[in-house]
């Protein structure tokens, strides 16, 4: 279906291009639009007012407004994986092709079936689904929130992962100006003039505001052509960058800013390829002005929600910047003067006004000069009701006094009724740096009060009106914040000239009256989002929802999609009313960023996939992926996990390797170990201190495997640490914990110790390290570092050496994390894949097995070997371990103290033992929980779990680790392991060494 | 984001620090000397003011320095930055019942 | 008499337009002495006031809230209920909690909406796996529904779940606690505080403790700003406040205050069926019956009573969820807020008696409290009309961290070899 290109422009005009007309489809009707025109203002120029349906009663629901506060106009844009639901028509910039479509409506907007909530609204009043659905609970679970969740929602995900990209910009400036309108322009030019470095943010595709659908002379000058002159001066300052369609969205501690520029959604879907779509500025400003302006609140009347029904200063905006005739006969409702520049925008477009209704019974010299202008002004009067469906086509005027109707009124038949009940600035981000909004009786708004920061407000965000005083008020703001940032003496620019407007005051009214009791006939919507009406707030009032924050969670009043900026101070002052209470009393919710909604996307950046956290591979990585090796991923590294040959799962490959390395040779890359220099005088009592054996005494050349716990008392971590001269060790870690071991290091060196001179080094990355392992493994050495003395004597176990292996200078640790003879060849990183190549070739003819990590923990655990995090979880001790063998009883160390803590010192505490299940094919599964009898209705008591299990192809029959109560007393004991689906497995208790106890093979 | 001045390289964003927690809680000399419930404390008990806390930070991502500084919990307004072993500025932080450890 | 609330009282005061509801609680002047106060007006003090009432017959007990009812973690949180915890002492507090959970709407005669639809802990790495089997066998054993999921299974329970093996962390599987879900957290607070009220328990709001008057090592009452109250016995249920109003009666705890972070998305048609969680990319996903992504993530680093945290912890929790679910890539988060969470050093709570007489202290529940509400509130209330530790809330008591007797709900610690 085609409609003509919309009828309903002005003839001229306006800041749309007329000359570059554009066709887009709405509700599968295609459209013509102008470029310049957002989706709100092209609808509107084809006549179409109708655009969604509401939350809850699925009412017709027109554009309320013209910017971010619209609480109405939702569409769900595009489709495919580019969808994106609950776009605001407001803001969205058209584009030729844009596809658009209402939310929250079915089958279509103007049949809606959802729209027979509204029969039953009587009933859906807030919080109606606390008092029902309670019983049978069955029903809650299968029928009702089934149901309630089906109702909910407003437009629908993508299916399909995002095309697109994003990316993040960090930026420091002498003065941040977040608004492009009056204030904002002004304070950017005064600040920009002293040289200093600024940034003006601002919302809109173009800077201006308000400005741009002003009537206003400044210096003589139309607006929108003072503010291009502005936007030339701007560009000519090279210290100045002005940043359009970028929204600055939260305000953070010491003036960080957060910003999302939309760099391509303007030119439509995937129009730019390669460029990034969005953009987050993390911004730290030496100073900020806010210059946010203000958002127009709505009146709250009989069925003020009907299609036609438009914030005033929206329609001047939709009349003036985009040249569109809303309407033929408008109604104006208003409570103060700022609605009369609506009625100078019709009056210029030549579109009827039926009549002024102005609540106050004097409205002052704007009602005046349009009543010299031939407009009718209804003064002291209200609008009491509205007629139509889909659009509105009258309204009830009343007088009203004193809250009380006239009895007898008129009815005025209109297609348009533009309202306005005041203005709210928005403080948000000035609420968000941790500044206080203070009431402001006289101008009826919330107004920042001191400011929490370095920050200063200017404009209409400030509680400013009228274009004079915003203007100075702007270029005061930023010279002062150029100065205060050091550019500049403060001095302020003079304001440019502009008319001056005779105003009156404005009047507080909140809830208009309706013919019939409130919620009785029609519904005074107060949130059109989320259906909440004022008979809402009345009712959570009465039932003891007194304070604001419980009000707004029990009606939801501000919580929808626009969070409450036409909604938040009417419903206040509602229930302020309702309460008997003054506004201030009643308090305001907290203002919590974002300003307006954020993409996911650009919060994440680039930081997806691989680049959600660094990948660490070593430098023999590509031999291990060229040789067909699955990878484990332990903390930020990919470590070999085993290598299958053709044909092979992991079983059979953990056995063919496991049994290579106890039968000939094997060979681990085991270049992520942690790996720490630790030199200085005192590196030794530094050690001693931290392990919990003695390293002070160790011999240079040797190496002792030592344990970490902390102050707990708690094994942290292990490894082999190795003396390299008289004060220069070097030890290694787990691969997990090399960081947080070192930071730990220097935590104690640097806050408890700085008396020691001790420092540690990372040198994780500067060594590879490369484990061969098993009965041939001197073999290996002997032929691949012939100048090296091998035999048992000269290079004895737990010792290193240093020396030319395959002709590079390397260390030789002899250390064993198998049980068998192995030695550890350590060489500069970059020699690394050289030496392990060197090691293959050498090895061939020992036959040597490549191994991975699971072979690696399979192995160990045949000798009884913990691992930290796994024999380990941080509830256990080097006792708990059986490893009294290691913990010092001369010495302090970290974590000695509470090994004695009557808890931690319990005989039956969980320890480390074997298990052997009786039946010797059957792997216990790791985790699995041991029981003393099988059966019995949970909660069974528990001894402990199994930590390590596998099925050994040296010891030919399946073992486990466990961590058992009082495990080394119940040797023999026969324990059980309950399984999933009723099996329970039967294991012995042994002691936890299952091959070569006395250690014949690692220091033979 | 908080902005922190490191006393060795100036102020940077917070994400390239790490924070260690309440300052001057010194390891007693003689932890065999303790009894079971001051251990305990001296592992465990914190204060946890609201307003101003003494407290350790380290610039993880930068100089890898220690440092101290007085921050008010409820602000997040940075009070002081002062060097580990000394004692905060005149009138800023509560070192509350925490052991004091001597300036170095 | 309480207004009962059923579709039937809905209907009728509909049909007289809804003038007929009563008030949910009333709204009292603090009388001069109670027989119990209960400092801090959340989900885990009111939920002790109703107990305390209901279970054990003493009514004259006052809720003291210095804001307003249920403002501070209570609704703040992420709504996630469950009791999957891995040592038998959690297990068996949370599993109580969840069972009085199921029953909660009908007891209360408030529907706070509590939603078992599942929830799957992931396991990126075979440490995760590890682990994650690990409190399965454990959860089956203490009578805690418990599954393991391989990743088949999570793509089958969670269709829109990334689960390539191509992703930074693949997911290997997950735990499943299908009791698990999310209930509406504002509804618990005033559905307590309507039970608790029309018990006899005085609501006071607006109320703030300003310390304690203890003599001879014993409550004898408290000093608010809405005067002197006598009182033989206190509950402190403050969260994050408890370290601030427990050094007004000279006590030490081993709590630290953070901010936790939590995130909304705006409303979108049903597309997420069950609570996601990852402690290796450090997120969690619901969405709620509103059609609100509910997002949250790990703690900020520092202390804080500001309800408020920094940016890029959000940032980063974002890249953790579009990782797991890149289908939410182009939707956008609405609001963000913060909350006050106590910590304990071995991530449990505290739910124990003190050493001044007569003074109980509720809290330490970090990020995990709004699921304990009930159980919490019920052994609490317990606890303090018998003056002795219910036998679920004894193994958190204070003294553990004297003795050692930690219960270390971290997890194990990182995969280490």
């Amino acid at each position: 279906m085609t409609k003509p290109m919309g009828s309903h422009r002005t003839a001229n005009g306006g800041r749309i291009d007329r000359s570059r007309p554009l066709s887009f489809m709405f509700d599968g009707v295609t459209y013509g639009g102008f470029a310049g025109d957002t989706l709100a203002s092209a609808l509107l120029a084809n006549g179409v007012h109708l655009v969604g349906r509401s939350f809850k009663y699925h009412r017709p629901r027109g554009v309320l407004t013209a910017g971010a506060d619209e609480p109405n106009a939702l569409v769900q844009l595009e489709r495919g994986a580019r969808t994106e639901p609950n776009l605001r028509a407001t803001q969205v910039e058209l584009y030729q092709g844009l596809v658009a479509t209402s939310v929250n409506a079915w089958p279509s907007l103007t049949h809606d079936l959802g729209a027979v909530n509204q029969l039953l609204s009587r009933f859906f009043v807030a919080g109606f689904y606390y008092k029902t659905f309670m019983r049978p609970k069955v029903l809650w679970d299968r029928v009702y929130e089934p149901f309630l969740r089906r109702m909910a929602g407003l437009g629908r995900a993508p299916e399909l992962p995002d095309p697109d990209i994003y990316d993040k910009m960090h930026v420091h400036c002498d003065v941040l100006v977040v608004g492009a309108g009056p204030a904002g322009l002004a304070a950017a030019l005064a600040a920009g003039r002293t040289g200093a470095r600024v940034i003006l943010m601002d919302e809109q595709a173009e800077a201006g505001g308000s400005l741009l659908s002003s009537a206003e002379s400044l210096d003589g000058k139309p607006a929108p052509d003072w503010v291009a002159d502005a936007l030339a001066e701007l560009a000519s300052l090279p210290a100045v960058r002005v940043l359009q369609r970028t929204s600055v969205f939260g305000y953070y501690d010491q003036n960080f800013l957060c910003a999302v520029e939309r760099r391509t959604d303007h030119l439509g879907p995937g129009a730019r390829p390669g460029l990034s779509r969005q953009r987050l500025w993390h911004v730290r400003a030496a100073r900020v002005v806010l210059a946010t302006g203000a958002h127009e609140r709505p009146l709250v009347f009989a069925d003020n929600d009907r299609p036609g029904v438009m914030q005033a200063s929206a329609v001047a905006t939709y009349v003036r910047r985009f040249g569109v005739r809303l309407g033929s006969r408008a109604v104006i409702f208003t409570t103060n003067d700022s609605a009369y520049d609506a009625v100078d925008a019709l009056l210029a477009a030549g579109i009827g006004i039926a009549a002024v209704v102005d609540s106050r019974p004097d409205p002052g010299p704007r009602a005046e000069a349009a009543r010299a202008a031939g407009v009718v002004v209804h003064a002291g009067c209200v609008v009491a009701a509205t007629h139509g469906t889909r659009r509105i086509t009258g309204v009830e005027v009343r007088g009203c006094e004193g809250g009380v109707l006239a009895p007898a009124g008129l009815r005025l038949s209109c297609d348009l009724l533009a309202i306005s009940g005041g203005w709210s600035p928005a403080v948000h981000l000035f609420s968000q740096s941790q500044g206080r909004v203070r009431w402001d009786e006289a101008k009826l708004c919330f107004v920042p009060g001191e400011a929490a920061q370095a920050q200063t407000s200017a404009g209409a965000c400030n509680g400013t009106f009228g274009l004079g005083a915003v203007l100075a008020e702007g270029l005061a703001a930023g010279a002062s914040a150029a100065h205060l940032a050091g550019f500049g003496d403060g001095a302020v620019p003079a304001t440019p000239a502009v008319a001056e407007v005779a105003a009156a005051p404005g009047d507080a009214l909140w809830l208009v009256p309706g013919l019939k009791p409130l919620g009785r006939a029609g519904k005074h919507f107060v949130d059109f989002q989320n259906d909440v009406t004022a008979f809402d707030i009345r009712l959570a009032a009465r039932e003891g929802f007194e304070s604001v924050e419980h009000v707004k969670r029990y009606t939801t009043n501000g919580m929808a999609t626009d969070q409450g900026k036409t909604s938040n101070v009417n419903g206040l002052a509602i229930l302020a009313d309702t309460l008997g209470r003054a506004i201030p009393e009643v308090g305001t919710t907290t203002f919590r960023a974002p300003y307006t909604p954020v993409t996911f996307g650009v919060m994440a950046g680039r930081d997806l996939g691989e680049m959600l956290d660094p990948v660490r591979t070593t430098p023999i990585h590509a031999w291990h992926v060229a040789r067909g090796a699955l990878f484990e991923d332990v903390g930020q590294w990919k470590r070999p996990w085993y290598f299958p040959l053709a044909g092979e799962d992991m079983h059979a490959a953990v056995r063919r390797e496991a049994k290579a390395v106890r039968d000939g040779l094997g060979v681990l890359d085991a270049s992520t170990l942690g790996k720490i220099e630790i030199r200085g005088r005192d590196a030794g009592v530094f050690l001693d201190r931290i392990y919990t054996n003695l390293f002070s005494k160790l011999g240079i050349g040797r190496c002792r495997y030592g344990l970490m716990c902390k102050e707990d008392g708690m094994v942290f971590d292990d490894g082999v640490t190795a003396r390299l001269g008289p004060d220069h060790y070097y030890m290694t870690t787990t691969t997990g914990g090399a960081a947080r071991v070192l930071d730990w290091l220097e935590d104690y060196l640097q806050t408890e110790w700085p008396d020691l001179e001790v420092y540690c080094t990372s040198v994780t990355e500067q060594w590879s390290t490369i484990a061969v392992s098993g009965p041939r493994a001197r073999d290996l050495l002997a032929d691949l570092a012939p100048g090296m003395a091998v035999d048992p004597e000269s290079f004895p176990f737990l010792s290193m050496r240093e020396g030319m292996v395959a002709g590079l200078a390397a260390r030789v640790f002899r250390i064993s994390f198998t049980g068998e003879l192995s030695y550890e060849i350590n060489v500069p990183s970059h020699l690394g894949l050289a030496m392990w190549q060197a090691v293959m070739a050498a090895g061939a003819r020992h036959g040597i097995t490549p191994y991975g990590t699971e072979t690696m923990h399979l192995l160990r655990a045949e000798k009884g070997f913990i691992i930290i995090g796994q024999e380990t979880d941080g509830t256990v001790t080097p006792l708990d371990l059986g490893m009294d063998w290691i913990v010092s009883k001369q010495k302090d160390f970290v974590g000695k103290r509470s090994l004695t803590r009557s808890d931690t010192a319990r005989a039956d505490r969980k320890r480390l033992v074997g298990l052997l299940p009786e039946d010797e094919g059957e792997v216990l599964p790791e985790g699995a929980q041991l029981v003393e009898m099988a059966g019995g209705t949970p909660p069974v008591p528990m001894l402990g779990h199994v930590t390590s299990s596998y099925w050994s192809p040296n010891l030919g029959r399946s073992f486990a680790l466990a961590l058992i109560k009082g495990g080394p007393e119940r040797l023999g004991q026969i324990v059980f392991a309950p399984l999933a689906g009723g099996r329970t497995v039967k294991a012995r208790i042994v002691e936890p060494v299952f091959l070569d106890r006395e250690g014949s093979r690692q220091n033979g | 984001m908080l902005l922190i001045s490191c006393p060795h390289c100036g102020p940077c964003d917070e994400t390239e620090f790490h924070c260690g927690g309440e300052a001057h809680v010194a390891r007693p000399h003689d932890p065999a000397a303790l009894d079971d419930a001051a251990w305990g404390a001296f592992i465990f008990m914190r204060n946890n003011p609201k307003g101003q806390f003494n407290e350790r930070w380290v610039h993880a991502a930068g100089c890898r320095r220690w440092f101290n500084m007085v921050r008010d919990t409820v602000t997040h307004r940075i009070l002081a930055v002062y060097p580990m072993g000394s004692r905060p500025p005149a009138g800023l932080g509560h070192l509350g019942a925490a052991v004091v450890e001597d300036a170095q | 008499m309480k207004q009962r609330f059923s579709a039937f009282t809905l209907l009728r005061n509909g049909l007289s337009w809804h003038e007929n509801w009563q008030r949910q609680w009333r709204s009292p002047d603090p009388k001069p002495a109670y027989d119990v106060v209960i400092v801090g007006g959340g989900g885990h003090g009111l939920a002790t006031a109703y107990y305390l009432a209901k279970e054990h017959g003493i009514t004259n007990v006052a809720v003291l809230e210095k804001g307003w009812l249920g403002g501070g973690n209570t609704g703040r949180n992420t709504t996630i209920v469950r009791s999957n915890y891995l040592w038998d002492e959690s297990a068996a507090l949370y599993e109580h909690s969840l069972k009085l959970w199921e029953g909660l709407s009908a007891d209360l005669n408030y529907n706070v909406m509590l939603s078992q639809r599942g929830v799957m802990n992931l396991a990126h790495n075979l440490g995760d796996v590890r682990e994650a089997q690990r409190r399965v066998h454990a959860n089956r054993l203490n009578g805690v529904d418990a599954e393991w999921l391989d990743t088949a299974g999570v793509k089958e329970f969670c269709p829109i779940i990334n689960t390539s093996p191509d992703v930074r962390y693949p997911v290997l599987g997950a735990t499943l606690q299908r009791r698990g879900g999310t209930a509406r957290h504002d509804a618990v607070a005033w559905g307590y505080a309507r039970g608790a009220d029309a018990r006899g328990v005085d609501i006071i709001q607006n109320c703030e403790v300003t310390g304690f008057d203890i003599e001879g090592g014993a409550i004898v009452g408290v000093q608010t700003t809405r005067g002197a109250i006598r009182t033989s016995k206190v509950g402190v249920v403050a969260a994050g406040h408890n370290s601030v109003l427990a050094a007004k009666a000279g006590i030490r705890l081993p709590l630290q205050s953070h901010p936790l972070q939590a995130l909304v998305s705006e409303p979108i048609k049903p597309v997420h069926d069950c609570v996601v969680m990852s402690n290796t990319v450090h997120v969690y996903v619901s969405q709620s019956d509103k059609g609100e992504l509910v997002m949250g993530a790990g703690i900020d680093g520092y202390n804080s009573y500001a309800q408020r945290g920094s940016f890029h912890i959000i940032e980063h929790q974002m890249a953790a969820c579009l990782e797991l679910f890149p289908i939410f890539s182009r939707l956008r988060m609405l609001r963000t807020w913060g909350g006050i969470v106590d910590v304990c050093p071995d991530a449990s709570p505290l739910l124990t008696k003190t050493p001044v007489a007569g003074l109980f202290i509720n809290g330490g529940w970090g990020t995990g409290g709004f699921k304990a509400t009930p159980g919490s509130g019920h052994v609490f209330a317990h606890t303090i009309a018998r003056d002795e530790p219910h036998p679920l809330a004894a193994p958190f008591s204070l003294d553990r961290f004297t003795t050692g007797a930690l219960i270390d709900e971290h997890g194990a610690a990182a995969v280490a070899h």
